[in-house]
């Protein structure tokens, strides 16, 4: 069977406690992974400034050409897995079989870290709103007219990952360029992106020691986010409330993204069907920036009825189907416990699952996989307990809300799409601090920009400024 | 010399086993004697159809006194714990648990200080030299450990040097989400071990627990600061760990890893194996005790050689008669070896079913 290894500063190590990952279909043990112990990590971890001095030494320009190529490798290279080699076809099959994620999602997710790789001049760029470079590499300089000076908070970002879709690992590719080593902890089911990417910058000639990989149990993720300076952690609402206290910690947790319809637009709601469809529905509904909300003064019915026709056509196929655009559950109790709430919310008056007409269940089987189908519910009030869920497959609350409620009503929520043209409406999104990601206009939710941060910025994360002034050379005589 | 040979070991095993029902029959004829007894048992047998001294034989016979409960322990009065026959000895009392609610008790005269006796005769004295000074890192307190400890040091010729933790406290930190202030508290202990370690060069020796041992040696080097011997014990520890020690943390110092509990004793490993691969495998103080491997359904089968199951201990001495005690671990029932020819565990950890509720912290 396939080995995993702990990346101990890039150098391998295959632990004595490994934990075996099933493929989501036929259940049968299909990669072994070398489990770290918490002592294990401390202990690297205390390499942790040596590590970071020998990454700063590259000029910035140099990593951002290194990302470059790794970017071309991690697409297009046969690049080591374990004791063993990984082509880029191989890592799709394989990052399927321990996800469900259909081979074509996998796919894009694939072009989406290549391309946070690729474009990683245009990330940094917008992360550090222009920033000349050089001056990550001189510790200051100018910009704009002014003297500015950045000094990193931490000497490496742990990063705790999830297994729901590998574009999340696009957050994190940064650090490297801006010269934090890297501290993984990979989600049960994927160790595949982290380790590839990984693999990818070390073969582009990024030190080797710049990561660590460590597949843990929560004992070792928390020592790897009380070690390092800076953190990164993905989970759900519970997990992430843990860590809410802790600024050195950047959360990704729930993302309650919603597309939201302003009154003078509501009346031509279906030109914006496919934009709110494939807000929802897109890489299996698997991501925080997936609409899981729909929110509009009036017309929920018509809208729901709408989405519950479209995505009814959504159905199980085959994981290598080109047209396949949902994922089983590698856990079939997970999507049985998420169909019970669902079926729980349904149960208090004000709500219709309006998908349940176009298919007889929500939970199927196909070829021994489990699966959630679409699921379109619409909610009379936003005070109804499903109007601002969220789940891990395609589903969304149409809600009925008094324009004038907008935005306070909404609660924390990761991407808005507002399609309207109100000033006053945008600009009460646009000064709500419950709103992370804001579209104006018909951009599904899903859309990403490059030199736009998310969920925080990565490089306020990790550099922080100081006030800086310099006499001039001999101006002390 | 042993042979080591499978049929030798079979029948040292044999030999153990007579030797386990003959010291069993003394334990009961003591524990159950009204002039010898104690309170708790003499009380139990005046309520039973059948008399202990008169039917009980063997080990295996002690199936009739069902599993001990853990409850009995909890609460007073701890003298009816005491043996008639040992009233007018000096008493200790060492309790186990106790992160919430009433610990458990037990009484003690002398059977910490034999135990660790016996404990003593498997150190070697290359990597624990005789005279040298301990430190003794780890819970202290309520529980035997400090002074169990200190009678080991002392009874090879040296003296302890203690620095405490309270473990109790520990869970309490884990269970609010203190981790920070738990870190704090650790590394408080630890630079207190630090400074001992550097004041006393002839500190060769220490007993610590899994995750000060880890903590500790972030700070410094065994080696640089003289430790030649570790005695690591108190909470689980895996193979990977075991290893992790060996490679990454002993420097060549000697690493001795133990499994026990107030109740029992202290279980000792067998001796480094590779072919083990870094196994860790106990064997009990047999015939003060024993530790078997059972079926967690049917807790009056033992499992197979290899098999896993719930671990069961029964403690035999004449301080303290305690049979068929269902532990909250378990662990794989371990064959005799050459070292130690009668039933050992494999890889100890806490019982899978109960585990939501087990808490363990630095200690």
């Amino acid at each position: 069977m396939l080995h995993i290894p702990i990346l101990r500063h890039g150098a391998p190590y295959r632990s004595i406690d490994t934990q075996r990952v099933a493929h989501y279909r036929t259940r049968e043990p299909f990669v072994e992974l070398s489990m770290a112990n918490p002592g294990l990590i401390r202990r690297d971890l205390l390499r942790q400034r040596e590590v970071r001095e020998k990454l700063a030494a590259f000029p910035t320009s140099v990593l951002l050409e290194m990302c470059r190529r790794a970017a071309d490798y991690f697409m297009n290279d046969t690049l080591p897995v374990g004791d063993e080699t990984q082509t880029p076809d191989e890592y799709v099959r394989q990052l399927s079989a321990t996800t469900g994620m259909p081979h074509v999602l996998v796919r894009k997710n694939m072009k989406k870290i290549y391309g946070a790789m690729a474009e990683m001049e245009s990330v940094i760029a917008g992360l550090t709103r222009g920033l000349d470079l050089s001056i990550l590499d001189t510790g200051h300089g100018m910009h704009e007219g002014h003297a500015v000076s950045f000094f990193p908070r931490t000497d490496s970002l742990g990063v705790v990952l999830p297994s729901n879709s590998p574009g999340v690992h696009s957050l994190w590719i940064p650090a490297v360029a801006m010269k934090i080593p890297l501290v993984l902890k990979p989600g049960g089911s994927e160790p595949w992106s982290p380790y590839r990417i990984a693999q990818a910058m070390i073969k582009a000639g990024i030190p080797a020691e710049t990561f660590c990989f460590y597949p843990t149990e929560h004992a070792g993720a928390n020592e790897i986010l009380r070690s390092c300076g800076r953190g990164m952690f993905f989970g759900d609402s519970s997990s992430v409330g843990k860590y809410a206290s802790d600024p050195r910690i950047e959360l990704h947790g729930t993302g309650y993204s919603k597309v939201v319809i302003g009154e003078d637009q509501i009346d031509e709601w279906e030109k914006y069907i496919d934009v709110i469809a494939a807000s929802i529905a897109e890489n299996g509904g698997r991501s925080c920036i997936n609409a899981s909300g729909v929110w509009a003064p009036r017309h929920g019915r018509e809208i729901a009825e709408a989405l519950a026709e479209r995505l009814s056509k959504i159905v199980p196929r085959d994981a290598e189907d080109p047209e396949a655009q949902i994922a089983p559950f590698a856990n079939a109790q997970v999507a049985a416990r998420i169909s019970a709430i669902v079926d729980a919310g349904l149960q208090e008056e004000g709500a219709t699952d309006v998908t349940a007409k176009y298919r007889p269940e929500r939970l199927v089987e196909k070829d021994g996989a489990t699966y959630l189908l679409p699921t379109v519910v619409h909610c009379e009030s936003p005070e109804h307990a499903l109007a601002n869920r969220e789940f891990l497959f395609p589903f969304a609350s149409v809600v009925e809300v008094e324009q004038e409620r907008m935005p306070e009503v909404f609660g924390p929520s990761l991407v808005v799409t507002a399609i309207t043209e109100d000033e006053a409406l945008i600009n009460r999104l646009i000064a709500s601090p419950h709103v992370d990601r804001l579209n104006i206009g018909p951009i599904p939710t899903m859309q990403i920009a490059w030199d736009q941060p998310h969920e925080g910025n990565l490089f306020e994360h990790l550099y922080a400024r100081r006030a800086f002034q310099r006499a001039a050379a001999g101006s002390g005589k | 010399m042993s042979s080591g040979t499978a049929t030798d070991i079979a029948a040292r095993s044999k030999a153990v086993r007579e030797a386990l029902d003959a010291h069993v029959r003394e334990i009961i004829e003591w524990h159950f004697n009204p002039e010898t007894g104690c309170p708790f048992w003499l009380d139990y047998a005046s309520k039973l159809d059948w008399d202990p001294r008169r039917e009980i034989h063997s080990y295996d016979d002690l199936r009739r006194f069902g599993n001990f409960q853990d409850e009995w322990l909890r609460g007073g009065p701890v003298r009816r714990w005491v043996p008639k026959g040992l009233a007018d000895r000096p008493i200790y009392v060492f309790e186990t648990g106790g992160s919430t609610g009433v610990p458990k008790s037990r009484i003690s005269i002398e059977d910490f200080r034999i135990d660790y006796e016996l404990f003593s005769e498997t150190l070697p004295d290359e990597f624990f030299p005789k005279g040298s000074d301990w430190l003794m890192l780890g819970p202290s307190g309520p529980r035997r450990l400090r002074l169990a400890v200190e009678h080991l040091a002392q009874f090879r010729g040296g003296i302890s040097f203690c620095v405490d933790l309270d473990p109790r406290w520990v869970i309490k930190l884990i269970k609010w989400g203190e981790m920070a202030m738990m870190e704090r508290y650790k590394q408080h202990v630890i630079d207190q071990a630090v400074t001992i370690l550097k004041a006393h060069p002839n500190i060769r020796c220490m007993f610590t627990t899994p995750k000060l041992l880890e903590a500790l040696c972030e700070k410094v080097s065994l080696k640089k600061a003289g430790i030649t011997g570790v005695f690591c014990g108190g909470t689980e520890m895996t193979p990977q760990f075991h290893r992790f020690a060996v490679e990454e943390l002993m420097e060549g110092a000697y690493f001795a890893p133990t499994y026990g509990n107030t109740l029992m004793g202290l279980a000792v490993h067998k001796p480094f194996d590779p072919a083990d691969n870094y196994a860790i495998i106990y064997y009990p103080p047999t015939p003060r005790a024993v530790i078997e491997v059972v079926d967690p359904d049917q807790p009056s089968l033992l499992v197979g050689y290899g098999e896993t199951g719930r671990v069961r201990l029964t403690t035999l001495t004449r301080e303290f008669f305690m049979p068929r005690f269902l532990e909250r671990d378990e662990a794989e029932r371990q064959e005799p070896c050459e070292t130690y020819p009668w039933d050992g565990v494999r890889n100890v950890r806490p019982f899978s079913r109960l585990q939501t509720s087990v808490v363990e912290g630095v200690y």
